[in-house]
């Protein structure tokens, strides 16, 4: 059975990230950012558990499952956070989110 | 034999008045400070007795104080004759001034004080005296430095007593400066700072390196027993209580660097060009300060001059190569130079504090214990046979003859100046009428006593005490030649000057006044002492002075070193003002750099190719 080659998902894992970093510095809505953040961390998934076949172990697996739960997390709390946001300042325009600055 | 209880007696003394003095009666602070000196000279009589002859050195180590790569330092104790001699006068002496100053101090201030810095500088002659190795004993000169500067500047409530403590600390570190080279040039040659290792070596080196070390040497005695050019801070350090002017300003610890010469005499030998040097400071020193001494009013500062005068002595004596004559001369020295000192003490507390000669006169019948014991002391350094410091200035000028009769010459003339200098302040002092205000009384008995037991030491130190004889074998020196015509000869210059004085002082007092009015240019150089003081000031200090603040303070300090302290700070500033337009509070700017910052990396692992593992 002819295998799918290991550059393959590497070169999609790769747009993905690409895509998302485009996102993340383009793209002015905070939703939207966050999403972007979420197609990176997929993306970087992706490519560990090409490698994890590709090498026959394990640890590309639990780094997949690790990052899953980090995301989850990092969804409940900013999720939590841009809620707060738009509360206080009536505006997902991260632009205008900038009071650390002075 | 338990050597180390000889300087520690002294130092207990110190700590226990030193810390708890202040809260103990006068006569606990004597019975503490006088205690612990005399049981230090019996403990030196005992050591003495039990090592017998003394012909070979008694060394005891106690412990390795510094070890460092070649570098072995011991705390080692030694009594060899010499040292022996050098025990017996501190120890001595200083016992006898110690008593004295009970009553010398009865009613000063800071009693507890004063007895406590005596016993600290017991120690450090003593520790001086008895070391072993350079170290050791450059642990004592520095010592004795300090209890030097802290009793020259006892009242510290006065200014001139202050500055003059300065000014001797001062001069005194040039003087060490040379020491320490000197130390350091031993050390890179020998191997070892221990005398008896660089005394065998010494005789191997080349005759440049022992000139180097001994003229290294001598600058180091030049500062502590005040010789040209560095005798400026003796006459000043008069401004301390009389006793300590007697004990360390004439006794003891001036005499430190004629020992030090003698103690190292093997490098001398061998290295004439240095001795010759000492021996010309040495004569040079010696007549200089016998004209200052002709014609000064402060009777603390004559006996200073003459002090400095006497050490001029004692260098010639060594530096002809006659050690043993130099530490004769400086044993009898202590006797009547001490008894001078304690003398003139006795007299400015009989005038309740009145040094100035020109208020004084006539105080023959009213202080008569005074003046008889002062006697002694006059006869004695005016070198009248038999009396002590005939023996000793006559050994010295014998030597000096052998070795170069110009120095002889100028030797005589300078004992013919120092008896006239002597009998004129005698006769200032205790002949005519009486041109002061005061109430002149006698001293107590605690005072005159020690002044009799000098006065007997001064009459008969010479005779009794043939230091030549025990000392010649251990400089290995041949035996002195008598010579009846020059004894004669520096005998009748002694008894003119001391005629010159009587006919100038008593028989015609008016004469002194009329002659100085017809030299006054050369008397009022010589009154101002040359204006040396003054030299200095405008040689060395004024420039130092100006310099410091002028070129140290405002360019180098200001400038320079504020402006480097104040410059970091200003750029840190603005490097800051610069970084933080970084933070600029935008997060997409902060992801640019990030993105921009791992693209770099990667392009830079592509260009090392790969990873560096």
């Amino acid at each position: 059975m002819p295998q799918v080659p290991i550059s393959w998902f590497l070169m999609l894992s790769a747009a993905l990230f690409a895509l998302g970093v485009a996102g993340f510095l383009f793209r002015r809505n905070i939703i939207t950012v966050f999403m972007s953040i979420e197609l990176m961390l997929n993306a970087v998934n992706l490519s560990f558990i090409a490698f994890a076949y590709q090498h026959q172990q394990v640890d590309g697996h639990l780094f997949a499952f690790f990052v899953m739960v980090v995301a989850a997390a990092e969804a409940a709390v900013g999720l939590a956070i841009i809620l707060t946001v738009f509360k206080n300042r009536a505006t997902l325009n991260i632009d205008e989110v900038d009071s650390m600055k002075n | 034999m338990q050597l180390w209880l000889i300087p520690l007696l002294p130092l207990a003394g110190f700590a226990i008045n030193g810390l708890w003095g202040r809260r103990f009666s006068k006569s606990l602070v004597n019975l503490v400070a006088i205690g612990c000196v005399l049981l230090s000279f019996a403990w030196v009589l005992k050591t003495l007795y039990g090592l017998g002859d003394l012909s070979s050195a008694h060394v005891e180590h106690y412990f390795t104080w510094i070890q460092s790569g070649a570098l072995n330092v011991g705390c080692d104790l030694a009594v060899d004759r010499l040292t022996a001699v050098m025990l017996l006068v501190v120890t001595g002496v200083g016992s006898i001034i110690h008593i004295y100053a009970i009553g010398y101090m009865a009613h000063e201030g800071g009693y507890y004080r004063f007895f406590a810095y005596l016993n600290l500088f017991m120690f450090f002659m003593l520790t001086l005296v008895l070391a072993a190795n350079f170290l050791v004993m450059f642990v004592g000169w520095e010592g004795v430095g300090l209890c030097s500067y802290l009793l020259i500047g006892f009242y510290f409530d006065k200014k001139f007593a202050t500055d003059a403590g300065n000014k001797a600390f001062i001069v005194n570190r040039i003087g060490d400066f040379g020491f320490s080279l000197a130390m350091f040039l031993i050390f890179v040659n020998f191997h070892s700072l221990d005398f008896a290792s660089v005394f065998q070596q010494a005789p191997g080196a080349s005759v440049a390196t022992l000139t180097t070390i001994g003229l290294l040497l001598m600058v180091g005695a030049c500062g502590k027993s005040a010789q040209l050019p560095l005798y400026v801070w003796l006459p000043d350090a008069m401004a301390g209580p009389t006793p300590v002017s007697a004990l360390i300003h004439a006794a003891t610890m001036v005499t430190a660097g004629v020992y030090m010469t003698a103690r190292c005499w093997v490098i001398y030998t061998h290295a004439p060009a240095a001795m010759h040097a000492i021996a010309i400071i040495g004569i040079a020193t010696a007549f200089f300060a016998a004209t200052i001494g002709l014609a000064q009013n402060d009777i603390k500062k004559v006996f200073a001059y003459s002090t400095v005068s006497q050490l001029g002595y004692m260098f010639v004596g060594v530096g002809s190569g006659a050690f043993s004559t130099g530490i004769y001369h400086l044993v009898t020295h202590a006797f009547f130079k001490a008894l001078l000192f304690l003398g003139a003490g006795s007299v400015i507390h009989a005038l309740a504090g009145e040094q100035d000669m020109s208020r004084m006169g006539g105080l023959r019948k009213k202080i008569p214990w005074t003046f008889a014991t002062m006697m002694c002391a006059a006869v004695a350094i005016s070198g009248v046979p038999p009396f002590a410091g005939f023996y000793s200035k006559d050994a010295i000028l014998l030597a000096a003859h052998e070795y170069a009769p110009w120095i002889y010459w100028l030797g005589v003339v300078t004992a013919g100046l120092t008896a006239f200098y002597v009998f004129r302040a005698m006769f200032l002092t205790f002949f005519g009428d009486y041109r002061g205000h005061e109430h002149p009384h006698e001293s107590s008995p605690v005072m005159l006593v020690p002044l009799g037991v000098l006065a007997l030491l001064s009459l008969g130190g010479g005779y009794f005490f043939r230091v030549p004889a025990f000392l010649g074998e251990f400089f290995h020196a041949k035996e002195a030649v008598e010579d009846p015509t020059l004894v004669f000869i520096s005998v009748a210059a002694g008894l003119i000057g001391i005629a010159l004085a009587w006919v100038m002082y008593v028989t015609r007092p008016g004469m002194a006044d009329a002659f100085a009015g017809n030299v006054s240019g050369l008397y009022k150089l010589v009154y101002n002492k040359y204006f040396v003081d003054e030299m200095y000031d405008a040689a060395v200090v004024r420039p130092l002075v100006g310099g410091s603040r002028a070129v140290l303070w405002k360019i180098v300090d200001s400038s320079g070193i504020d402006g480097a302290v104040n410059g970091i700070g200003a750029w840190a500033q603005g490097v800051g003002g610069v970084l933080r337009r970084i933070q600029s509070g935008n997060i997409r700017s902060y992801a640019t750099w990030v993105v921009f910052g791992s693209v770099m990396l990667i392009v830079a692992m592509s260009l090392a190719g790969g990873l560096i593992r």
